[in-house]
């Protein structure tokens, strides 16, 4: 590339938290108006390389880096993010940081506002200047226009979908001349698989104004659709640089995990209609804000790993999370014959059901605990496991040495990579934290588990690892599993029926082995009444 | 010296610094007149006094209720148990046993209706627990008058009504506690064994609440309200229990104090005791919601450490009575500062 200067070089960026080796000798370029994917498992280091890019104080405090980072050409050295900012490099992070109550065009304006000069602020100084809507309205609705989305400007981010939210939170970095470098990390995580294709048009809309433009995410399948060019970080170094066109998903999932991955879909047995129904849901309607279910009915046989599957927004989710009682509910689910009240976790957990939440952060795990007490506490609490009675039972004593040994037993039958049973488990990684919420389930020893986005969020190794688990805990206790999941190939890797969910309502089943036309259809059967974009329920 | 590193993660700048403060405050003190070993004396029964009310935080804390500013309530259940066991003519061991044992109804009926009430206040619970500390105290400022007290011990001289602000234990259960199988080396040096005792079985009390099965559920509350919901556990119920513990825990606490104190403290006696306790706890290393019993032990050591020694040293190296504006400055600065490090750490 020596017919341009690249916008950014990285040389032999290494970097050490207290003595642990992070990064090692990474080498990056950054051409005007390309896109770079960024790949690597989670704890890879692109993080850290992102960190030092951009200025992080956390950098410095653990003692800086070696190695030169130049934007066109200059060596820089970023004290703050406010430095990055200046020389025209751009963050989006997974996390929305955009002020609730501002509306879009004051979001992506803020501490950019255009000023009208005014006799208050002659007198008294500039920070009484007015501000001058007309011209901020414009300059964010350009931007907006520039990602070839519809947004309306004055809409307050409080009342924004998640997509619009990242559009917004990417107009914002945008709309700077000066803007050269824009790092997305994560930027489809919380999307919809429409809303991420419109992100990704975006994207290419940018990079063709002469952006350059680094795009971290786990779905390979984006890095193929829209970069051109991948890097392929492992334990801290470049494994790989390629252009995207010389390469392919398989090898670089291969080269993320540094092993081969096994041949992806395990014969699933042939469903048998005949074995006892577990757990029927007969006309269930659920509450929850954003994924509310309308009328669910549903029948799932003994031993089935049963799927549930749907776009974003369409109520998948709302199924387990009433049918567990925390949110609010109608309707009637019966497990074994017998009925179940609904709004009580309690009642719930008591009746053989176990709950592996979407929301690890918030509802799954407690983030400053042990992991040992993670993993045994729903047991303990709703089943009395791990407790010694003293004093004739009076006395309901937690057992320590129990508690440790089940975590000890999960840490090893699930390969979690932890210091100890009393390593607190916000310092695990997302899919270590991900089996602890699976072993946490699996000390519950349901008769039915549910299971919800099992795979969200974390790298491809764990993601194999995890689903691995969920099969050979299916088959060894023949434990019935309802699995929810965006991702349509994961269910189609391991359930032995697919139910899609449609605005609130099961849209059909089918077996795994249906095409993927079958399913789209499903998917969208309905919403094509309203027309199919993602923009039309802006 | 990574060791050294590793000592400091663990115990946090702000406790060797303080704890450094108070050793240089311990060297410097014969040279100015003062007597170490009355020091360490007055700094070991102050310990004892007010150990309780600190472990009293932990609970609340624990179940993500917060800092208890609330602890008047229980200190006015102690008050309660004290003047009723004084009035019925109890005295001696029985009068102390039987001042807690009274005090105890008190604090678990005025904890139960502090719990709900900060049940429905989540997320607020330190402002509302700070006013509900206060407005108790001025109701039972007018109660004090009003209840039918009738020993002559305990009411205004004139008048034959109204119970006196400071009430002398004199003759019924002074130093009960400090006195039990206490050490004394020389005029003056002493170490009350019986109130130590006393702090180390509330301690253990605690510690051992804490392995229960319920105290494990209270643990999951105050680290994830969520996920304790998830888990089948009534998150109000142990926001409850923990509020009724530590109102309980007040109501004991203050009776140890009085006893070692000697007198009884109504009306505005109450009123600032909450502060020490919370700016102690917070400075032995608790957060805003987790707290153990080493953070109670550490904080409260070195919070009556420094209140014991800096007034009496500044004292006489400048030789002048500044001692209760010494106090003063010295207290309230803790407890700024305590009140600064108060982290609430984010999910």
């Amino acid at each position: 590339m020596t017919e341009q200067q690249p916008v950014l070089q990285m040389q032999d960026i290494t970097k050490e938290y207290f003595g642990n080796r992070v990064l090692t000798n990474v080498c990056l370029d950054v051409n005007r108006g390309e896109i770079l994917g960024l790949v690597g498992e989670n704890g890879a280091g692109k993080s850290t390389l992102m960190n030092i890019l951009f200025g992080m104080s956390i950098i410095a405090e653990t003692g800086g880096y070696t190695g030169k980072v130049c934007i066109d050409g200059k060596e820089v050295v970023f004290q703050n993010p406010f430095d990055a900012l200046r020389a025209g490099i751009g963050m989006v992070h997974q996390e929305f940081s955009l002020i609730p109550g501002f509306t879009a065009t004051e979001n992506i304006l803020l501490n950019g506002e255009v000023l009208h000069d005014n006799i208050v602020a002659k007198l008294f100084g500039p920070r009484l200047k007015t501000l001058d809507l007309p011209e901020m309205r414009s300059i964010a609705e350009k931007s907006i226009e520039l990602l070839g989305v519809e947004i309306n400007p004055d809409t307050l981010v409080a009342e924004m979908p998640v997509g619009h939210k990242q559009f917004t939170e990417l107009a914002r970095e945008i709309h700077r001349p000066e803007m050269k470098l824009l790092v997305l990390d994560e930027p489809t995580a919380v999307l919809t698989e429409s809303e991420a294709q419109v992100l990704l048009t975006s994207l290419r809309r940018l990079a063709a104004t002469g952006i350059s433009i680094i795009f971290i995410t786990h779905r390979l399948q984006e890095i193929f659709d829209v970069c051109d060019r991948i890097v392929i970080l492992r334990d801290g170094q470049v494994v790989k640089e390629a252009a995207t066109r010389d390469t392919d998903i398989v090898q670089v999932a291969e080269l993320m995990v540094g092993r081969s991955m096994s041949a992806k879909s395990v014969a699933t047995r042939a469903y048998d209609e005949k074995t006892e129904t577990v757990i029927s849901i007969d006309h269930l309607w659920v509450d929850m804000p954003g994924e509310t279910v309308r009328d669910v009915t549903l029948e799932v046989h003994k031993g089935e790993i049963f799927g549930i599957g749907g776009l974003a927004g369409q109520g998948k989710l709302g199924i387990p999370n009433g049918v567990m009682g925390l949110y609010p509910a109608g309707g009637s689910v019966t497990v074994h014959g017998k009925p179940i009240p609904l709004n009580d976790p309690a009642a719930a957990l008591a009746a053989g059901m176990a709950f592996v939440s979407e929301d690890r952060r918030g509802v799954g795990l407690l983030l400053e605990e042990a992991l040992d007490l993670n993993i045994a506490s729903t047991a303990m609490q709703s089943q009395n496991k791990f407790i010694r009675p003293l004093l004739g039972g009076l006395l309901k004593w937690r057992d320590d040495k129990a508690i440790q040994d089940v975590a000890r037993e999960y840490i090893e039958a699930l390969d979690i990579k932890c210091t100890g049973t009393s390593q607190r488990v916000e310092e695990l990684s997302g899919g270590n934290q991900q089996k602890i919420c699976l072993a946490k389930a699996f000390a519950l020893q349901p008769d039915v588990l549910f299971v919800s986005e099992p795979t969200r969020g974390i790298d491809v190794g764990a993601k194999a690892r995890v689903l691995e688990a969920l099969r050979t805990y299916n088959r060894k206790n023949g434990t019935t599993i309802i699995m929810i999941s965006s991702e349509l190939e994961e269910l189609r890797s391991i359930c032995d029926r697919i139910a899609i969910v449609d605005e609130g309502r099961i849209a059909g089943i089918l077996p795994p082995s249906a095409t993927a036309k079958e399913f789209g259809l499903l998917m969208i059967g309905k919403l094509k009444g309203e027309g199919s974009e993602v923009n039309s329920y802006a | 010296m990574r060791s050294i590193r590793r000592f400091i993660d663990t115990a946090g700048w702000p406790r060797i610094i303080i704890g450094l403060l108070l050793l240089s405050l311990f060297i410097a003190a014969p040279s100015v007149g003062v007597r170490v070993d009355q020091s360490i004396t007055d700094t070991i029964v102050r310990f004892g006094m007010n150990g309780i009310l600190v472990l009293g935080m932990i609970p609340m804390v624990q179940t993500g209720c917060g800092l208890n500013f609330g602890l008047p309530l229980g200190i006015i259940a102690g008050l309660l148990g004290a003047t009723i066991s004084i009035e019925i003519g109890l005295t001696g061991i029985a009068g102390f046993l039987g001042a807690i044992a009274l005090a105890i109804p008190f604090a678990v009926l005025l904890g139960w209706g502090y719990g709900k009430l900060l049940n429905r206040v989540k997320g607020d619970e330190m402002m509302i627990a700070t006013y509900v500390g206060f407005s108790s105290v001025s109701f039972m400022c007018m109660m004090w008058m009003l209840l039918p007290y009738h020993s002559p011990k305990m009411i205004w001289g004139y008048g034959g009504s109204g119970l006196r602000t400071t009430i002398s234990l004199d003759g019924f259960w002074p130093h009960i506690l400090d006195n039990f199988w206490a050490i004394r080396i020389g005029r003056n040096f002493m170490i009350p064994t019986g109130m130590i005792l006393f702090f180390a079985l509330m301690a253990l009390i605690m510690w051992a609440f804490f392995h229960t099965k319920t105290g494990t559920a209270m643990t999951a509350v105050g680290s994830n309200p969520d996920y304790a919901r998830a888990a089948g556990i009534n998150v109000d119920k142990m926001r409850t229990i923990s509020v009724i513990m530590s109102t309980v825990y007040g109501a004991i606490g203050i009776l140890v104090y009085q006893q070692s104190f000697g007198f009884i403290q109504l009306y505005n006696g109450p009123f600032y005791m909450a502060l020490p306790a919370v700016a102690a706890i917070l400075i032995g290393g608790a957060s805003v919601n987790k707290a153990n019993i080493t953070n109670a032990v550490i904080g409260t050591f070195l919070f009556q450490g420094i209140l014991t020694m800096t007034p009496s040293v500044i004292n006489n190296a400048i030789q002048s009575d500044l001692s209760e504006v010494v106090r003063i400055i010295v207290s309230d600065g803790m407890i700024v500062y305590a009140l600064t490090r108060a982290t609430r750490k984010s999910r």
